[in-house]
Order: structure tokens, then sequence, then C-alpha cells
């Protein structure tokens, strides 16, 4: 009874906290500025469905493909466990869905499978990161806290799954041994080889069982509050994510409404632009963004394909589209923390841009779309560059040299070179 | 244009040549060879000539979107003043612009890119490879320009335009949707580089080079200039060549 009391306990305040984080974030993705993204329903649900769920654009990359597709189904599958824990705890139960029969005993041992692969996944994971040292995992903003955040993350499942194989084990012999309680129930296709290393005493093995369960669950439960800190968080967020991403071609940049007012207004001075409240031109900070934008930061997982195939980074520019999204997820986070600590008007003085991202970085961008084709849940980090740049030449002026004689150009010649507009059909004469 | 106007005529296509295909030397060979092209299939076109301008498109990558939408709304007025209704352009910036980002400034109209132009003509029967320089067995690599590829999903029409040439097709390791900047996009073309150590024109070079190729194809004004510098740095002007699709085509039907 008191097991059952100290569990409900412990989940309830393991959901309160979680929820209470979640809600932070979702708030803080809500600083962002208003866009639409309810359109055609239908083809955001089959994008969604596609990349989230069928993680389509892992598979440019077979082995992590392979290997995260492992630990993507366990994760999904073995949550139907957790389900029957938490049954089994909340009511003193053991085993609660072997009445299921030989479907139970199939589910079973289809999640030994699953935690075997998940295990060994992650175990190949941790090597790729630390043995192998694999490019995209490097870089100046891959040290400190991101870097442990990915070795966490896989320790853990690797415990986690450690002793679920474990208690399975335990109860496999104590089921042999025919211990009360522990009913005859599972199939122990990976954990029946652990079963000779078990002590045999019934009371060791009972202690070891409950260990690993509680372990096991009490794991979950960290797990889960550690996500909203974590790059982890990715594994909810990817479906929202990629529910409301962009479904216009690549190249096709926003038209800003507001600017459009004002050109209008400058070309026709009859035209009445509709009153609009005055607003920044781009982006200077992350409240600056759009709430997509920030969705966008709280979704990465910092696996840097982006980065890997970013033609700045490649010729070892500063810029890397992985830093831009972890930098606004730092400063959104820094933004949040801001207004619960001293209320929403807050302000710190300090901004996304220079504080966090620095001109070279954005004015090193070409704007390929390299980055957002290679992001498995269709991140965007060049809107955010953009947002950044705009704000840099229409409220600071403060281009290089060589763009604002470029765009000096255009506003003179109508053409980015220092020709002569009267000159635009000489090609036609000469051969 | 103007003139076609004045006769009370109006052209199949309006040819957007863009402020490269106007200006810049090398790409007016390739403004020619689009024109080349359209006269030889009997394709009614037109020029703005000097009433053409910037699309904007430098000054929007750069962030200057007042800029952008001044020169988007003036063009969309000679546009909408002809009634042109369909547009060809050299340029895939060009041609992003014109079709992706005007119609939301009020001009609509059917745009594609002459890689796509030339893939028409040749399904339609009307373009083949015959009467001119034969490419048979040469080695082309052809090099996806950003917003034409990723920007716009257009990998194949480019491609199938080097297929009647029978000639021998390979591909770098990053193509398509995987394809690596030539350098120039985001207003790149128009400053010097950020502090690297390589720069991204030498390191697309590079990859082309691999491939062993006699020509190196391209689509895009901005992508010629950047493989073009690439393969003089690399003193190998005389082996391989830099060549626009419409320049391939124009010179394997002999005109």
């Amino acid at each position: 009874m008191v097991a059952q009391i100290l569990f409900l306990v412990l989940t309830l305040a393991a959901i309160a906290l979680f929820t209470v984080n979640l809600r932070k974030i979702i708030r803080n993705i809500r600083l962002g500025k208003p866009v639409d993204r309810k359109d055609q329903p239908q083809k955001r649900l089959m994008t969604m469905l596609r990349v989230a769920f069928g993680q389509s654009k892992m598979v440019v990359r077979p082995i992590p493909a392979f290997l995260h597709f492992f630990v993507y189904i366990g994760f999904v599958i073995i949550n139907i466990e957790v389900l029957e824990i938490i049954i089994d705890g909340l009511f003193g139960t053991h085993r609660i869905f072997n009445g299921l029969g030989g479907l139970y005993n199939f589910l079973i041992g289809s999640f030994e499978i699953l935690a075997f692969t998940v295990w060994g996944s992650c175990a190949i994971f941790l090597v790729r990161r630390n043995i192998l040292k694999l490019k995209r995992f490097s870089g100046v903003e891959m040290k400190s806290w991101p870097k442990s955040d990915a070795n966490y993350i896989l320790i853990t499942e690797i415990l986690l799954m450690s002793a679920f194989l474990l208690m399975n084990a335990a109860d496999a012999k104590l089921q042999l041994l025919g211990a009360s309680h522990y009913v005859n129930a599972g199939a122990f296709p990976v954990s029946q080889y652990l079963i000779n290393i078990l002590p045999s005493s019934e009371s060791a093995l009972v202690i070891l069982e409950r260990s690993c369960w509680w372990f096991h669950i009490i794991g979950i439960l960290a797990f889960l509050n550690y996500l909203p800190y974590s790059k982890h968080f990715h594994i909810l967020f990817a479906f929202p994510n990629t529910y409301f991403s962009n479904l216009e071609p690549k190249g096709e940049f926003t038209n800003m409404a507001s600017v459009t007012n004002e050109v209008k207004a400058m070309l026709d001075p009859s035209f009445v632009p509709a009153e609009t409240e005055p607003g920044k031109f781009g982006a200077k900070d992350v409240t600056d963004l759009s709430w997509v934008n920030l969705m966008n930061a709280y979704t990465c997982t910092e696996c840097g394909r982006c980065t890997s195939v970013c033609p700045a980074n490649i010729t070892g520019k500063l810029l890397s589209p992985r830093k831009i999204m972890m930098d606004t997820r730092d400063r959104i986070t820094e933004v949040g923390q801001n207004i619960d600590k001293h209320g929403a008007e807050h302000q710190d003085g300090k901004s996304l841009l220079d504080d966090y991202i620095s001109r070279e970085e954005i004015w090193a961008c070409t704007s390929c779309n390299a980055c957002v084709e290679a992001c498995p849940v269709n991140i965007d980090p060049l809107q955010i560059i953009m947002e950044l740049r705009r704000f840099a030449v229409m409220e600071e002026s403060q281009a290089p040299g060589s763009i604002n004689a470029m765009m000096g150009n255009i506003e003179n010649n109508q053409a980015p070179w220092k020709y002569s507009p009267a000159d635009r059909f000489n090609w036609a004469q000469e051969n | 244009m103007a003139e076609l106007m004045a006769a009370g005529e109006e052209p199949e296509i309006l040819f957007w040549v863009g402020c490269a295909g106007s200006y810049d030397e090398r790409a007016q060979k390739i403004t020619r060879d689009i024109c080349k092209i359209l006269h030889h299939v009997g394709i009614k076109y037109a020029v703005l000539g000097t009433e053409e301008s910037c699309t904007g498109d430098p000054a929007k990558r750069a962030g200057n979107e007042f800029l952008f939408q001044m020169q988007a709304m003036t063009n969309i007025e000679v546009l909408n003043a002809y009634n042109i209704k369909k547009i060809v352009t050299g340029c895939p910036h060009c041609f992003n612009t014109i079709k992706n980002e005007y119609p939301g400034l009020g001009g609509t109209y059917e745009v594609i890119h002459h890689t796509q132009l030339i893939q028409d003509l040749i399904n339609e029967g009307k373009l083949k490879a015959e009467g001119g320089e034969s490419f048979k067995g040469k080695k082309i690599t052809y090099h996806d320009p950003c917003y034409l590829g990723r920007g716009n999903g257009i990998y194949e029409a480019p491609r199938k335009a080097l297929e009647v040439l029978d000639a021998q097709l390979v591909e770098m390791k990053r193509c398509k949707s995987n394809g690596l900047c030539c350098g120039a996009g985001g207003a790149q073309m128009f400053k010097e580089p950020e502090k690297g150590n390589k720069d991204i024109n030498v390191e697309r070079i590079d990859e082309a080079l691999q491939t062993n190729p006699q020509v190196i194809a391209a689509g895009c004004p901005f992508c010629m200039t950047m493989l073009s510098d690439g393969i003089k740095l690399k003193d190998k002007e005389q082996e391989v060549k830099v060549l626009d699709i419409a320049e391939i085509t124009a010179r394997a039907n002999g005109l």
C-alpha cells in the first residue's frame, strides 16, 4: 500500500512538473510574432506523417537512419509496457496485461528484442560521438552542455533498457522458482540469457526485480522532466514542427506586408494604408521572430546535418546553421527566465543579434537552402538569418560596404552593377 | 516589347533577360543563345529592353525588403501594362523571384526557366541535337543552381536537355537536392566572402573536377561566373569548358 501511494505521488509530481515546464515553453513560443500555418491541413498532416512518423528525411544517411529507427520504434512501442507499469504501480498488481495470453507473450518478447536493439544502437551512437569523433558532432557550438547532453541521453537510455531487461530476467527466474505473486507470463527471448548470472535466492531476486522496476519507472519519469531542458525534446516537438512547417517552395521568401504598405504609399500618394501597428523591420531579438522560428529552436536536436552541408561552414566560415538554432533556443529560454523572475516588462539589454549571433555569421550565408533541405524535422535556420539581415539593413543601415554599393546601384541604375540603364539592351547589338 | 505593342501584337512569351544577362559579358552570350533557340523554333517572343530592371532579388536576400518591393512593384506595373502572361528567363534568381514572390504583390505570370523551355521543346520534338557541334561521348557534369534545384525542385529539366546530346553525363558527389552552392547566392555575388579556409566556388570546382569532365554545365549566370573563376584559378580553361545549357543546346543545333 505504501508502495502504491509512493508510486502515485511520484507519478503525479513528475507529470505536474513536466506540465509546468511544457507550458512555459509554449508560453515562450507564443512570444513570437504571428504567422499563419493553419492552411492546407491535409497536406500538413501528410507532411507530418511522412517526415516525422515516417522519418523520410533520415534515409539520406542510411547508417544513423537505421540505428535511429530502432531507438524510435523502441521508444514508441515500449510505451505500451510503461502503461502496464503504471497500472501495476497504482493497483499493486503484477503484469496486469497477462490476461492477453499469447498476445502478451508476443508483446513482451518484442519489447525485449526492441530494448536490446535500442541498447545496441545507443551504444553505437556513443562510440560514434566519443570514440570515432564524427565531424558532424563537433564544432564551436558543440562544447560543454550540448556535448554532455547528448551523452546523458544515450547513457540514460542504455540504463533504462538494462533495467528493463534485468527486471525481466529476475522475473523469469522467479517464475521458474514458482514464487508467489510472480505469475507465469511473458516471453523472454533476450533476458533468458541473463538468468544464469542472477542470484538463486528468491529474496535476492525479488529485491533485484523490484529495484529494477522502480529504477525503470523513476528513470522514465525523471527523463520526461529532463526533456524540456534537453535537445532530446525533439521526440515530442518533431510532430508539431513538421505539421506547421513551410509548404511553399524553399526559394520563396516572405513578402513583408508592413513594407508593402509603405512602398504603395510611396509609389501612389493617394494610397491610404490600413492602420497597422508600427513595428520593427526584421529581428533583433527572439521576440521579433515568428512563433514557428521559436518552435524550430525547441525542436532542434543538434544533429548537425544542416551544418555539415552548409557551404559557408564547409569552407571554414564562422556560420553554422545548427548554432543559429541553438542560440535562438538559448536566448528564448533566457527571455522566458527573465519573465519568470522579473515580470514581462523586464529588459536585460541583451539581444539575439550581437549577443548570441554575430554579424559575421549572418553575412556568410548564401541562402542556398541546403540546411533547410537537410533537416530531418523541417527546421528552417535560413529564415532566422534573413530576419536578422532585415533588421541590420532596414533598421540600422548596417550592411557590409559592398552590399550597400550593390543596393545603391539598384536604386540608381536598376541593376546591381554600375551600368547605365540606357545600356541594358546593348547585348543585342554585340556579337 | 514596346515595338510589338505599337504594332498591336502580343508575344507568345516574354524573355526576361535579367541584369547579368544584360550587362555581364559572359552572360550576354547565353542571352543571345537563348534568343537563337527561340528564333530557331519559331516562338514569337519579346524582351523589355531598356524597360527591364532588376527584379530586386539581391536586395531581398541582403535584407532590403523596401528596395525589393520598390523594384518588384515597378516591374509588375510594366509587365501588367504589356499584358504579359508567360515569362521565360535565363536566371534562376529572376525565375524564383518573379514566379514565387511577385504574385503576392500583384504580378501573377506563368514563369519558366530556359532549361524548362528547352525540355518542353525537346519533348514536343521541336528541338533536337543535330546540325551542330557533336557532344557525343563527351563527359558533362551538371551543377544544380540552388534557386532552381532546392529552391523550386527543378532537377530534371536541365538534365533532360543534356540527355539528348548522347553525351556521358556524370553526377558530382553532391548533386540535385544535395547540390553544393557555387557561393554566389544570398547577395554573396556582390561582396567579398567572410573569413574562412577556402572559397566556396573552389570547393565546388574541386568536386566537379573529380568527375574529369570536358564540360561543366550550368544554368545560372552567377554560377557561371563562380565556376568560370574557379576553373581559371585551377588553370584548367583549356581542358574544361563551363557552358550554360542554352549554349550547349545552341551549339548542338548549329545555331
